[in-house]
């Protein structure tokens, strides 16, 4: 037989439930408990009052406080354009050769700059601007289409073979497989290697030259150094969009090339624009 | 005290407790969410917003089927950092016609909610067969084998009924014409007229992922490239309310 449980030093009443000769006490709350308890009630009923709250018919119970999270965010963002109102203006007033011969509107410029370019362009012409295969390298001073501020401004306003704006750059590297015959495209090729002082086959260059100037020369040049007007890319230099070496310039004569930017003025204003342009132009290459 | 006795009833009624819970629980299911389907400034309507084409509803299910949203959310949510980032808030209204949506805030990824039109198709076609070889610092997997797998719409008919099911208004027409529609859709040289005629002006029509037929990256693209394109926030007018 198990002796019978010890009784309490102090005397608790029990709530009379009994199983089994088990007992439930019926201790009170501890203070701090039921203290925290009533707060919390008291904390409800205020915040009910404060915030929206109580469904009614049409809309919510909008609370003393006339919280929204659309005001919140808009009373945020506003504070930031009001301290930066006077630079934005002055910077979307001033020509955009003028702008580094203003320190601090300079100084700001290419800050908020590097900003919009780290959100909106790193993903295709690298963190450090350095680009990738297709998506061109900023920091040098090869340019497609300029490499002046103007140009680049112009660049990143209306985008490349952007469909979604009318005044966007076009130029066409058509599929040329469908034009040239196969021989043609093959001397083509070793033509374009021999510009770039790369090896090739001489015979076949000496052939493809002919090609090049019935068909590549009217946006390449004759020259082969490209045309910025139509965004044709030097073929003589060592710096290549989609790469240099055979395989790949027979990709791009055969299928041709579309690279396409996206037009910056649909998402960023016009003081973003500028901003993105001069630190883009200062990067290495700008002209 | 009379009343307050009476809880020794439920607490030695199984069945009893039972009900009561539920009618509790009830209650406060139904204060917290049936005034969110009458309430003027919880179902705000929106200029522009159209059901799927076939096309983007097919890569909306490989969007799915693939887990992007284990990483990527689609809800920009009304804070400054966010609306600096990505583009306008989410409206509830631009998820209408999302079954299942694709909100949320875990980030390892960017948000997609706008990213139609934010890059090119190539970059597409580039960033989803190896993500590294334009964002160095991704940590995104690859997923070049949509482009081998081929798509013909087979079961598209059957998808689009099912939405309808769940409330989106595919007429009778789009259903029809779906597999058509489909087709056209990743085929600039193909009469897309009658979808054009069917979800509007602003469907775009491309060969997304620049190589003959229609592949699963096809599709994928082509949902990526519409997401956040549809409403005009140059004419739109927040109320203030919310």
């Amino acid at each position: 037989m198990t002796k019978a449980p010890k009784k309490q030093k102090k005397e608790v009443k029990t709530t009379g439930h009994s199983w089994d000769g088990i007992e439930e006490l019926n201790n009170p709350l501890p203070r701090w408990w039921l203290w925290t308890f009533y707060g919390c009630i008291v904390f409800a009923l205020v915040y009910m009052a404060a915030y929206p709250a109580i469904p009614l018919l049409k809309e919510a119970t909008p609370g003393f406080l006339g919280w929204s999270t659309r005001q919140d965010v808009a009373k945020d963002i506003k504070k930031f354009d009001d301290a930066n109102k006077a630079l934005e203006e002055k910077l979307v007033a001033t020509d955009l050769t003028q702008v580094s011969e203003d320190a601090e509107l300079y100084h700001y410029a290419t800050s908020a700059g590097a900003a919009v370019f780290r959100t909106w362009c790193i993903q295709c012409h690298g963190s450090g601007g350095q680009g990738a295969k297709g998506f061109p390298n900023l920091l040098d001073d090869d340019w497609l289409w300029g490499g002046d501020v103007e140009t680049i401004y112009t660049t990143v306003t209306h985008g490349i073979r952007s469909s979604a704006d009318d005044d966007t750059r076009t130029g066409e590297m058509p599929a040329w497989a469908d034009v040239l015959e196969p021989d043609e495209t093959k001397s083509v090729i070793e033509y374009v290697l021999k510009l770039s002082g790369q090896d090739a086959d001489q015979q076949l260059a000496e052939a493809g030259a002919i090609v090049f100037e019935d068909n590549c020369a009217a946006c390449h040049g004759d020259d082969g150094t490209g045309d910025r007007d139509l965004g044709a890319p030097n073929l003589t230099d060592a710096i290549w969009l989609y790469g240099g070496d055979r395989a790949t310039i027979t990709e791009t004569v055969t299928k041709g090339r579309h690279g396409v930017m996206p037009n910056w003025n649909a998402r960023l204003n016009d003081a973003d624009i500028r901003s993105v342009t001069l630190y883009v132009h200062q990067l290495g290459g700008g002209e | 005290m009379a009343l307050i006795d009476k809880h020794s009833v439920i607490e030695r009624n199984a069945t009893l407790l039972l009900i009561f819970a539920l009618i509790v629980v009830s209650i406060g299911g139904i204060v917290e969410i049936a005034p969110l389907f009458y309430l003027q400034n919880t179902i705000e309507k929106v200029e522009g917003m159209r059901p799927y084409t076939p096309l983007e509803l097919t890569g909306r299910d490989i969007y799915i089927r693939e887990g992007c949203y284990v990483c990527h959310s689609q809800m920009i949510r009304p804070m400054r950092d966010e609306v600096e980032r990505y583009g306008h808030y989410s409206l509830a209204a631009e998820s209408m016609y999302d079954h299942p949506f694709q909100w949320g805030s875990k980030r390892t990824g960017p948000d997609l909610a706008r990213v139609g039109g934010r890059y090119s198709d190539d970059w597409h076609v580039d960033h989803l067969t190896n993500p590294q070889s334009v964002v160095p610092e991704s940590v995104m997997p690859k997923y070049g084998f949509l482009k081998r797998q081929l798509i013909d719409g087979k079961y598209i008919e059957d998808l689009m009924k099912t939405h309808r099911i769940v409330g989106v208004p595919y007429t009778d027409e789009m259903i029809e014409n779906a597999k058509a529609d489909f087709a056209a859709q990743a085929d600039p040289d193909s009469d897309y007229d009658g979808l054009i005629e069917r979800y509007g002006d602003k469907v775009q029509v491309r060969n997304f992922d620049g190589q003959p037929g229609i592949s699963e990256m096809d599709a994928l693209i082509a949902y990526l490239q519409m997401l956040g394109t549809l409403v005009d926030f140059s004419t739109f007018t927040p109320d203030a309310s919310r």
